[in-house]
């Protein structure tokens, strides 16, 4: 039989008067890394609580490994693996104490416990540190403890929601190979909520962008760059009180977007050789320029072309409770989340 | 008609047993260790009742001279006192612990395991039975050492360790209750003192018969915590005393289901899956 990934039909959240998912469709494939890119309050972490079994669907349906998430719960557990946004460990057990519990909670037995624990800590490069209480551990190694803990009983699908949050480059970087290992070597199905540009772009076979609890745009990471196509040129006027100016001299070439609280930006239709013009625009409009960037497409323009916002500070417009879950099961705590690039 | 269950069926009943025992285990060992890592929570909570126990022993010897007082040691009149404060420990220890777990996350990390509700509960309060059996050791060793002699004899401390584990195991079934309503290890603890009232509103310095003061001898008498300590105290200074021994094991086995069954019910709601 040919293992099943995940399935999503009109999957709906409603917190109250907000609705945290609002109807989202998508599949995953076996075997393939799913980017759910989307800034903070977007909806990803309700999403993954709903796939994970850990939130009840408001409306729509999903199958994770064949298993509906709501009538098969515990069947959806047994396949999956989670990491979720809290590396949730007691900083009072040591890594080799989180692991036998962990794999004690999903029935091995006694000497599968010890070869499994040994297996994963050496995977994740946590042998040296295994007695260590958790408690001194850094971000990075906390982060793939939590990995390690999901794999213990070897999931087919694995959930990781912002795994790399807070992570320096480096540890980002390890982490990164781990799970493209994984899927490569294993065959694991892994559904990677990120907010950062570089993790979906670099890591993910297919990106769904997420906001305001609807997906905006889904395909693979050239794809979807594809479709905006055309460079962009973003400027930012010495003298805020230019902007109009500056937005009406841009207009020239297409639709302006307001790229930052600073920054005005508008898609090239001519390309690159445009520039030139941009600048002599500009200098006839007697605008001054503080900065003006040319880029190729990025994930951050898809966001931007179908959103009309940048990824960057997209939380702060959107309108959904990032904490809205952990809430309603009575442990929310707010979160506040840097943007690292 | 119910057909036997055939040996696939049997085998997989005692799998399911064996894993249910697993769990408690590998959580009671979890609780135990969260415990003891934190010498500040062990130490204390031990070291604080022989402390009152001293104070009131050295302080209120004279009240043995009370016409009707049933035993001319103070110290083993009030050694009762120190096993009900290690169940009132035992309860915002549980509770506390539990409730860092809601914040934290790892209760829902738990949740996306096979763990059933009941391994949770059995799993987070065994721990706290483990520093409950140290502590009950503890003072009965300390009433030893400083002359007490226990009128029922080695059977009777066995009684006595079995009674106050199960009053600790009730208290601490009540902090797990607490915890998952609130879900704050703040707001447990906030609750501690008023635990620790009903201590102070019993007959934990006097026998309620010789309390003078109408108010307080009434609500002693309500104070299912009079129970609790009379039968602890009856065993270490009456002898066997069926009638306080049945109101103990039967006021603590009440509390102890009454809050297993409420906690088992605020546990749904906390540990939610589909």
């Amino acid at each position: 039989m040919q293992p099943a990934g995940i399935e999503v039909e009109g999957l709906v959240r409603q917190f109250k008067d907000v609705r945290a998912v609002d109807g989202i469709d998508l599949e995953v494939a076996p075997g393939e890394i799913y980017g759910f890119l989307g800034p903070n309050g977007a909806g990803k972490s309700t999403t993954v609580l709903m796939l994970t079994t850990l939130l009840p669907p408001t409306a729509g349906c999903a199958r994770v490994g064949g298993y509906d998430i709501v009538r098969e719960g515990a069947r959806v557990r047994e396949t999956i693996g989670a990491a979720l946004q809290e590396a949730a460990l007691d900083p009072l057990l040591t890594g080799r104490e989180h692991l036998i519990l962990q794999a004690t909670l999903q029935g091995l037995n006694r000497a599968q416990r010890s070869e499994r624990t040994d297996e994963l800590l050496t995977r994740v490069g946590l042998s040296e540190a295994a007695d260590r209480k958790v408690g001194g551990y850094s971000g990075g190694m906390k982060r793939r403890l939590d990995l390690a803990l999901a794999l213990v009983h070897e999931p087919r699908i694995l959930f990781l929601d912002e795994p790399t949050t807070g992570l320096d480059p480096q540890s980002r970087t390890a982490l990164w190979e781990e799970v493209a290992r994984l899927a490569r070597e294993q065959g694991m199905t892994v559904f990677l909520t990120t907010q950062y540009l570089e993790e979906a772009d670099s890591l993910a076979n297919r990106v769904g962008i997420i906001d305001r609890g609807r997906i905006v745009a889904e395909g693979t990471p050239a794809e979807l760059k594809a479709r905006v196509g055309r460079p962009t040129v973003e400027v930012v006027p010495t003298e805020p009180g230019q902007r109009a100016a500056l937005e009406q001299a841009l207009a020239a070439f297409g639709d302006c977007a307001q790229a930052s609280d600073d920054a005005v930006s508008v898609t090239l239709p001519g390309g690159e050789s445009q520039l030139a013009e941009v600048v002599r625009v500009l200098d006839a409009a007697g605008v001054h320029v503080a900065t003006l960037n040319l880029h190729a497409p990025t994930l951050d323009d898809v966001f931007l072309a179908e959103t009309g916002r940048k990824l960057e500070g997209a939380a702060a417009d959107g309108a959904m409770p990032a904490a809205a879950p952990a809430s309603e099961n009575g442990g929310g705590r707010g979160r506040r989340r840097r943007r690292g690039r | 008609m119910v057909a036997e269950p055939g040996p696939a069926g049997t085998a997989r009943a005692l799998a399911a047993k064996g894993r249910l025992l697993d769990q408690v285990l590998v959580l009671a060992r979890r609780s135990t260790l969260r415990s003891l890592r934190q010498p500040g929570q062990v130490v204390f909570p031990l070291l604080f009742p022989l402390i009152l126990l001293a104070v009131n022993a050295g302080g209120l010897t004279s009240a043995t001279r009370i016409p009707g007082f049933p035993t001319s040691s103070y110290l083993a009149f009030a050694l009762a006192v120190p096993f009900m404060q290690g169940a009132l420990f035992a309860s915002i220890n549980a509770g506390t612990y539990l409730a860092i777990d809601i914040e934290s996350g790892f209760l829902r990390r738990l949740a996306l395991t096979p763990l059933r509700a009941p391994a949770l509960l059995a799993g987070q309060l065994g721990g706290q039975l483990v520093i409950g059996a140290i502590g009950a050791i503890l003072y009965i060793c300390v009433g030893l050492a400083f002359g007490v002699v226990i009128k029922t004899g080695v059977a009777g401390a066995l009684v006595l360790l079995a009674l106050s584990l199960l009053v600790a195991f009730a208290f601490a079934a009540l902090g797990a209750l607490i915890a998952l309503r609130l879900g704050s290890a703040e707001a447990v603890q906030g609750i501690f003192p008023l635990l620790f009232v009903t201590l102070f509103l019993s007959s934990f310095s006097l026998p309620r018969e010789l309390i003078q003061v109408h108010w307080f001898r009434t609500i002693a008498t309500y104070n299912p915590v009079s129970y609790l300590i009379e039968g602890l105290r009856s065993l270490i200074i009456k002898g066997w005393d069926g009638q306080a021994l049945g109101l103990a094991f039967g006021i603590a086995l009440v509390m102890l289901v009454a809050a297993l069954v409420a906690a088992g019910i605020a546990l749904r709601t906390r540990l939610v899956r589909t």
